[in-house]
């Protein structure tokens, strides 16, 4: 069986953007890592009595406190004087991190402790059935932003949630994406040398609550960062070190790959406001190459 | 009274996902395959294993037929085939 | 050695002595003395232990919770909303059988926003699988803790434990207290050692998730667990006592029971009040006795109804209240009682001291003139009249 400290048999979807990149990072840490996992699809998937696919200590609270737990996982080690050999990490989803979970990430940022917190972000609640969540991006449909005469899907652009991160100070913040992911396990090991808390947001798709192929979850989360949607990039010690883009593309491209932007093709001026928020983007974030 | 208070390490591969395909299973070609790894990186069960150029294989056991290593796979080594046909 | 010490400083001085590992609270009044204090010893190195000040009460559960999972003994303390605000996680530290020592300075519950004494915080969290003991003094607020760590650490335990003390009236009173020693405690209580833990030499998934075909099983493991500590608890006291020279904890404690026809059942700091009364009582020729509840969960139906089976009459004292139903400890005193069949004593509840309102000797005289008269279930002693006719 292949080497891995996330094993198989575990009931994610078949595609599923976020076993993909839950696996790349923990193999990146490697064995003497602890995980404190929020509530959400990866810790149902992965850990259904008496079964679990982890080969890690590893444990689940609650949905919205594993920055909590993993601090008190890092201070028990301090006590213990085994900190400086093993690695933390708190994960979560979108809704365990943006939202009901951001009161615990402050917490744990700004108490310095030595963690890494991971977001997997698939941009809606997709345990509980696509419900939009603070990460859904502007116009998607999800089963509580659903288009209609009065409605072109969710109304709010994302959460700035990496920049939230890093105006805690924080030494390091980064978004990575399941479409390239040699950069993803790159990032964790870069994350996991540096001292303090340390903050990793992943773009992954979900072909169930994205609607597209099971087979196109790389192709899409490629779209997602070449159209400057989800921007990719480093905050090292508050300096911002983009991944350029060689050759940007328009946003339809990535609209037209999936079917809760489905409604938005028939609505030019739609497509204009996601390719403003790309603009924005490519031009905050420095991703002009 | 305690009990069941963990579960074992990686026992989830008691559990083969493989009996969800219904419609396609990958096949290794083996004749293209210039050992990038990428169907590795990208397979969502994490049961692609190799090491050198067409050597890679997939544990079928785990495999839910997603078609990710297929799709990914730069020289098309990799082909989506029919779950009854023989690999 | 004997001190005259304030109810927090004494508390504070125990935990120390127990060495926790990691130490994690929020403040909220009542409870911040303690924690204040125990901030201060790691300060100064007095206490070699992680203090971890936190966003929140709920952060502050959660941290106790990674840190006992990662084998460390743990502490917290809390009070009133900040309990409110923990609950979810205090339900899961039970369910994850983690041994987490919490000390809850009791007091109301909003709204109307309050700061004084009551009983109504642990109610809201007294079917979580926590075991809950009550303090009457400062002395049992002291030596609990130090039982609570020991019983709540038994392999076969593996349970919460949380020492509940009334707020400022045991937190904040001033009260000779006979200080176990760091030798005493170091010999009554090992450092904590457990297989149960986060161990990257020896990886462990904890808190999976458990489909129907687990769940109710590994729930009935819980309710087992307090079945058991129905014994375990008495035999702690006994051996604390053989250790200590002095009474504290079990499940209940009688006061002036022996010829009883007629009981107050209550629990807490409320109980000194309620001797004094039985002590005037007596005096009139009254037979009339006190079942003190020192543990609340597991609830000590068995003790409770041996305590009470000749008793004609029984008046509970809550300090506390579910609204719409009655007093907590109503509902259990009476539902334990019922296995007396025609042998049941007349029960009547009685609900006082809500918001920290005064419980003097009267307050307990009043219960008592209520006693012999209709059986009651849920009685407000001490209402005022005028208060209430007022509209506006």
């Amino acid at each position: 069986m292949a080497e891995t400290l996330l094993k198989p048999g575990h009931t994610a979807c078949a595609g599923c953007g976020q076993a993909i990149a839950a696996r790349l990072v923990i193999d990146a840490a490697g064995k003497n890592t602890i995980i404190a996992n929020n509530t959400g699809c990866l810790e149902v998937f992965s850990t259904k009595y008496p079964e679990s696919s982890w080969c890690v200590p590893w444990i689940h609270s609650l949905f919205e406190n594993c920055s909590a737990v993993a601090s008190g996982i890092e201070s028990g080690l301090k006590y213990l004087g085994k900190k400086d050999a093993i690695n933390v990490i708190a994960q979560a989803g979108d809704g365990g991190t943006a939202d009901i979970g951001l009161q615990a990430l402050s917490g744990m940022l700004e108490r310095g402790h030595d963690v890494l917190f991971v977001c997997y972000d698939n941009e809606a609640y997709m345990n509980t059935g696509i419900q939009r969540s603070g990460l859904t991006p502007t116009t998607s449909n999800t089963t509580t932003t659903p288009p209609g005469s009065a409605s072109t899907g969710n109304p709010r652009p994302k959460k700035p949630m990496p920049d939230i991160a890093a105006a805690h100070g924080i030494p390091y913040v980064a978004t990575a994406s399941a479409g390239y992911p040699q950069d993803i396990q790159k990032k964790v090991k870069k994350a996991l040398s540096i001292k303090g808390p340390k903050y990793m947001q992943i773009h992954v798709p979900c072909p169930l609550g994205w609607r597209h192929e099971s087979n196109m979850t790389l192709e899409v989360a490629k779209l997602a960062v070449e159209t400057g949607l989800y921007p990719i990039f480093e905050y090292e010690n508050g300096k911002l070190i983009p991944r350029k883009i060689a050759l940007i593309k328009p946003v339809e491209e990535y609209l037209k790959a999936q079917g809760r932007f489905k409604h938005l093709l028939k609505d030019p001026q739609a497509i204009k406001e996601v390719q403003a928020i790309a603009d924005f983007n490519i031009a905050k974030y420095g991703l002009k190459a | 009274m305690i009990g069941h208070m963990t579960s074992k390490p990686g026992s989830s591969t008691a559990n083969k996902t493989g009996s969800w395909r219904t419609e396609a299973k990958p096949k290794f070609l083996r004749k293209n395959c210039i050992a990038c790894r990428m169907c590795v990186y990208i397979c969502p069960e994490g049961i692609i294993e190799g090491k050198g150029k067409n050597e890679f294989s997939c544990d079928l056991n785990y495999c839910k037929g997603c078609g990710s290593c297929a799709k990914v796979c730069p020289k098309k080594d990799i082909e989506m085939i029919a779950e009854m046909e023989k690999e | 050695m004997k001190e005259f010490i304030e109810g927090s400083h004494a508390v504070a001085q125990i935990v120390k002595r127990c060495r926790p590992g990691v130490v994690s609270a929020y403040p909220i009044t009542p409870q911040t003395h303690i924690v204040e204090d125990l901030a201060q010893m790691v300060s100064n190195k007095e206490l070699d232990a992680q203090f971890v000040n936190v966003e929140s009460e709920h952060s502050a559960a959660s941290v106790v919770l990674g840190a006992e999972a990662t084998g460390v003994r743990s502490y917290t303390a809390t009070s009133s909303q900040g309990l409110l605000l923990m609950t979810e996680v205090v339900f899961n530290i039970a369910g994850m059988r983690l041994p987490v020592v919490m000390t809850t300075a009791n007091r109301a519950i909003s709204a109307p926003i309050n700061i004084w004494n009551d009983q109504q915080d642990v109610m809201a969290v007294r079917d979580s699988g926590w075991v809950l003991l009550f303090a009457e003094s400062v002395q049992e607020a002291v030596d609990l803790h130090l039982q609570a760590y020991k019983l709540g650490e038994d392999p076969d335990v593996m349970l919460p434990v949380m020492v509940n003390m009334d707020g400022f009236i045991l937190t904040h009173g001033m009260e000779v207290v006979d200080m176990p020693t760091q030798e005493q405690v170091d010999a009554y209580l090992p450092p904590y050692k457990t297989t149960y833990k986060l161990d990257v030499d020896d990886p462990k998934t904890m808190g999976y998730l458990a489909d129907p075909d687990y769940y109710l099983e590994i729930r009935s493991l819980v309710q087992e667990t307090h079945r058991e500590l129905l014994e375990k608890i008495p035999q702690m006291a006994s051996e604390f006592q053989k250790t200590f020279g002095r009474e504290c904890g079990g499940l209940i404690q009688t006061y002036r029971m022996e010829d009883a026809d007629q009981a107050f059942i209550a629990a807490g700091s409320v109980c000194g009040t309620i001797r004094q009364a039985i002590d005037e009582l007596r005096e009139k020729g009254k037979k009339v006795g006190l079942v003190k509840i020192a543990c609340y969960r597991p609830f000590p139906k068995a003790a409770l109804v041996a305590a009470l089976k000749n008793v004609k009459e029984a008046a509970v004292v809550d300090k506390s209240i579910s609204l719409g139903g009655f007093g907590p400890f109503y509902t259990d005193a009476t539902s334990s009682l019922s296995s007396l069949g025609a042998g049941m004593p007349k029960v009547s509840g009685f609900v006082l001291g809500l918001g920290g309102r005064d419980i003097t000797v009267k307050s307990i005289h009043d219960v008592y003139e209520k006693l012999s008269g209709r059986q009651v279930d849920c009685e407000f002693i001490g209402l005022k009249q005028e208060l209430l006719a007022e509209t506006e």
